[in-house]
């Protein structure tokens, strides 16, 4: 029981986007579509759930000094196989993400959470930490492409709302409707959270 | 719990060097695995591409393709019979740049369908190269007698309102694969 709260703490309390803010070029860029959140969120969690492990892992045979050049092998390295993997069978949705897949290795997320949580916890914390970080990241960046979509394509995960021709909020497939959306979303999390005393 | 290692000379290099080794193993591995899945789904991919802008064909794009100036062209056959040919294209003067288009030509040379491959264009202008009204002007025009231009050139293609940079773009693109094709239709042929 203890440890659940190590995976709950991601979803809500400590969420990676709404609440941290960090990950945020590809919360902005990417979130075109839902499909696409889903997409970044799945690699994303994926690469933070074995780099926690790898990391808690090898803590202490790793000096301090070279920590981070250590922890981005291991994160660069999870990347690579992502890349290689979404190439292989979804190339799709690996066109859609395009450069934002390999630029996951930079992502703050995950060197934040080998940084402040997996080098000094043990297994099961780490990965309970990289599976609740991930899914807030993926919950948040999906409900954002869903928004980003309706608004500005009149469909969600492809699937058509409104007829072709209707016209729709065009700004929002842009980028100045990624911050207006962003923002917005930040302040009715902000709100939720003093509500229920987070 | 373990004491943690010390940063001496030794143990930062001892360590890097056998992380980074292990590391590589098992990317080697995902390597090896992917490979050839990968290269299943680029073909895939481009066998679709050519689906989409010619009629039933039964032979290998693979087969009868080739390469000039970065346009590739591949003769297409249905029972040794010429179907067409598909004509991957490009032009760097989109409002985004660089716009990829696949077309396909009959063999009596004029144009059967054409699609866009990949595109920077703005959402809602440039994007509307997709839409049927804008490319439907292409089907069965031969650019032997088809001036690929806009009417603002001096050409007889309509461009898209507000967006002219990429109905310009899209009028190269097409020149450029019918000119492409015209200099290597004849050498190529699918069982060579």
């Amino acid at each position: 029981m203890g440890n659940l709260k190590y995976f709950t703490n991601g979803l809500l309390k400590e969420n990676p986007t709404f609440v941290i803010v960090l990950g945020t070029c590809p919360t902005l860029a990417i979130t075109t579509a839902a499909i696409n959140g889903i997409g970044m969120g799945a690699a994303t969690t994926f690469v933070l759930v074995f780099s926690n492990l790898i990391i808690s892992l090898l803590k202490n045979y790793i000096p301090d000094k070279v920590r981070i050049a250590a922890f981005i092998v291991v994160i660069a390295t999870f990347v690579t196989i992502v890349d290689l993997v979404m190439k292989a069978y979804t190339p799709d949705l690996y066109k859609a993400l395009g450069i934002f897949i390999p630029l996951i290795v930079v992502n703050c997320i995950i060197l934040g959470r080998a940084e402040a949580f997996a080098q000094k916890n043990s297994i099961l914390p780490s990965v309970l930490d990289g599976l609740g970080m991930g899914l807030g990241f993926t919950l948040a960046i999906t409900l954002m492409g869903s928004i980003r979509e309706i608004l500005g394509s009149g469909s969600i995960f492809n699937i058509r709302l409104l007829s072709e021709s209707a016209s729709t909020i065009l700004i929002f497939v842009l980028p100045p409707g990624a911050f207006v959306t962003y923002g917005f979303l930040i302040a009715i999390m902000n709100r939720i959270k003093l509500k229920i005393n987070l | 719990m373990a004491k943690k290692l010390e940063s001496t000379l030794t143990n930062m290099i001892l360590s890097l060097v056998l992380i980074s080794m292990s590391m590589s193993a098992a990317l080697g591995f995902v390597y090896l695995k992917t490979k050839g899945p990968i290269e299943i789904a680029a073909q895939k991919k481009e066998t679709d591409a050519i689906k989409q802008v010619l009629p039933e064909f039964d032979s290998d794009p693979a087969e009868g393709k080739k390469e000039r100036d970065g346009v590739v062209i591949y003769r297409l056959n249905l029972q040794d019979q010429p179907v067409g040919f598909a004509v991957k294209t490009f032009t760097d003067k989109g409002f985004g740049g660089h716009v990829e288009l696949m077309a396909g030509f009959l063999p009596d040379g004029s144009i059967s369908k054409v699609t866009v491959l990949s595109h920077k264009e703005t959402p809602g202008l440039g994007t509307k190269m997709s839409d049927p009204k804008f490319s439907n002007q292409f089907l069965g025009k031969n650019p032997a007698e088809f001036i690929l231009k806009v009417r603002k050139d001096g050409g007889q293609v309509d461009a898209i309102t507000a967006a002219t940079v990429s109905s310009r773009a899209y009028c190269d693109a097409l020149q450029r694969a019918y000119i492409t094709l015209e200099a290597v239709k004849d050498s190529i042929s699918v069982n060579q």
